[in-house]
């Protein structure tokens, strides 16, 4: 199992816990097992597509990640809000 | 007393007052997030959100009161089978049934038949089959404007940039252009500009609603025979392009506009900020600055910062600017005063 950590407001979202238990091979799976498991942060993380918006960044295991970067049992994937999303 | 819903670049903020005697800031909600657009379901008495955060995406909130409990609302998003993703929502209706309709990017109409809890996308324009050929325009494929037409719910005009004017008489099963007459500077002349048309804001008579007025991309329009041609009634102001517009209810020959200078300088012509009205279809144009800034003032008006409530000699209106100041007549346009001077960018101003 993959852990899944989230912050405000997403762990709001998620029943107000942090941290999730998920299966999948990649970062994008564990986040889609997530959204069906917590369907209240549908298309806040992936959009409709299922692709991770622009301004979330992931961290597996302190390393930055991306949508196909491979999780294994026991990592840890962070989402965070980037900073590049305080242009606007 | 007047509420206003203002809809900023860092949150949606409630004004109630007079224009003239002063306005309060009432409640803050969604600090920190762009509110592109809010309104009061006149029929559910919600307020209407509509957020994008540059996080996590469009989304659109209900609320019975700013300060209350927000809730998101369902179906707000594109269906499976394109690699496309909602971008950004742009304007919420009242329909004549309760339906309420919502215009977003890319070119998606929704409607919600529970006062905006729910909502399912419209597929018959959706699916157009003009829709490979459709163009966005700056602010991207921005479905911004929703026309019902009095006591007739099955017919709907829409206005989207860069594609133009659609109208359907059916309850939304078919749908035609209605771009005649549309003259863009912005391709060579003589040139069919197919669906490159950028309207900018689109409104109809209420009580002649085959009258509609057309803010365009440089151009104001006027049209008699409910959106199926166009004529140029723009001449009379000190410049044609410029975003919102409102029209009177009780008159059917109103509109006002705020002109900017061009597309180039979309900023409030010579440093004066000035509301422009006709009460004859177009044929002239007055200007109506009395208390607004008159030098040394480069506002930008936004396409949804413009609206009205009340009519005739009791027409109020209200506009705010990307400055953060929102501007409020109570008598039609004839005098002006600051409803708030401080605020975020103004994207939205509607009045409930």
């Amino acid at each position: 199992m993959t852990t899944v950590r989230l912050r405000e407001p997403l762990k709001r979202l998620a029943g107000g816990r942090a941290d999730h238990e998920l299966e999948g091979a990649t970062v994008v799976d564990v986040l889609a097992a997530l959204e069906r498991e917590q369907p209240a942060l549908a298309g806040w993380i992936l959009d409709e597509r299922g692709h991770l918006r622009r301004h979330i960044n992931v961290y597996v295991g302190g390393e930055r990640g991306a949508a196909d970067t491979r999780v294994a049992a026991g990592d840890r994937v962070d989402v965070l809000p980037a900073i590049s999303g305080g242009a606007r | 007393m007047t509420e206003l819903l203002v809809g900023t670049k860092k949150g949606l903020f409630v004004l109630e007052g007079e224009p003239g005697e002063g306005f309060e800031i009432t409640a803050r909600a969604f600090a920190g997030e762009p509110v592109e657009y809010a309104m009061r379901d006149p029929r559910s008495g919600r307020i209407l959100a509509a957020v994008t955060s540059a996080f996590y995406g469009p989304k659109l909130h209900y609320a019975e009161d700013a300060d209350g409990e927000w809730e998101q609302a369902t179906g707000v998003a594109l269906p499976d089978g394109r690699n496309e993703a909602l971008a950004r929502l742009w304007v919420i209706v009242a329909g004549e049934d309760g339906t309420l309709y919502m215009g977003g990017d890319p070119g998606v109409l929704f409607t919600s038949q529970d006062g905006g809890a729910s909502w399912s996308i419209v597929r018959s324009l959706w699916d157009h089959p003009t829709r490979p050929d459709w163009q966005p325009g700056g602010g991207g494929l921005c479905l911004h404007s929703i026309v019902p037409w009095p006591g007739e719910p099955e017919r709907l005009a829409l206005a989207m940039s860069a594609v133009g004017v659609w109208l359907t008489d059916d309850g939304m099963r078919t749908w035609r252009h209605g771009n005649d007459g549309l003259a863009p500077r912005y391709v060579p002349e003589g040139t069919d500009p197919g669906m490159t048309l950028c309207v900018h804001d689109l409104h109809r008579a209420a009580r002649r609603p085959e009258r509609m007025f057309m803010q365009f991309h440089g151009g104001v329009y006027r049209s008699d025979d409910a959106g199926a041609s166009w004529t140029d009634i723009g001449a009379g102001l000190p410049s044609d392009f410029g975003f919102p517009m409102v029209l009177d209810p009780a008159d059917p020959d109103s509109a006002y506009v705020i002109p900017l200078t061009a597309d180039m300088d979309r900023t409030t012509p010579d440093g004066r900020v000035r509301v422009y009205e006709t009460r004859d279809a177009g044929e002239t144009w007055t200007a109506r600055g009395d208390g607004l800034p008159s030098e040394h003032a480069y506002l930008t008006v936004l396409r949804q910062a413009l609206d009205r409530t009340g009519s005739g000699d009791a027409l109020e209106l209200y506009f705010g600017a990307t400055s953060g100041a929102v501007y409020a007549s109570g008598d039609a346009g004839a005098s002006w005063s600051a409803a708030a001077e401080h605020l975020p960018p103004v994207y939205s101003v509607r009045t409930a």
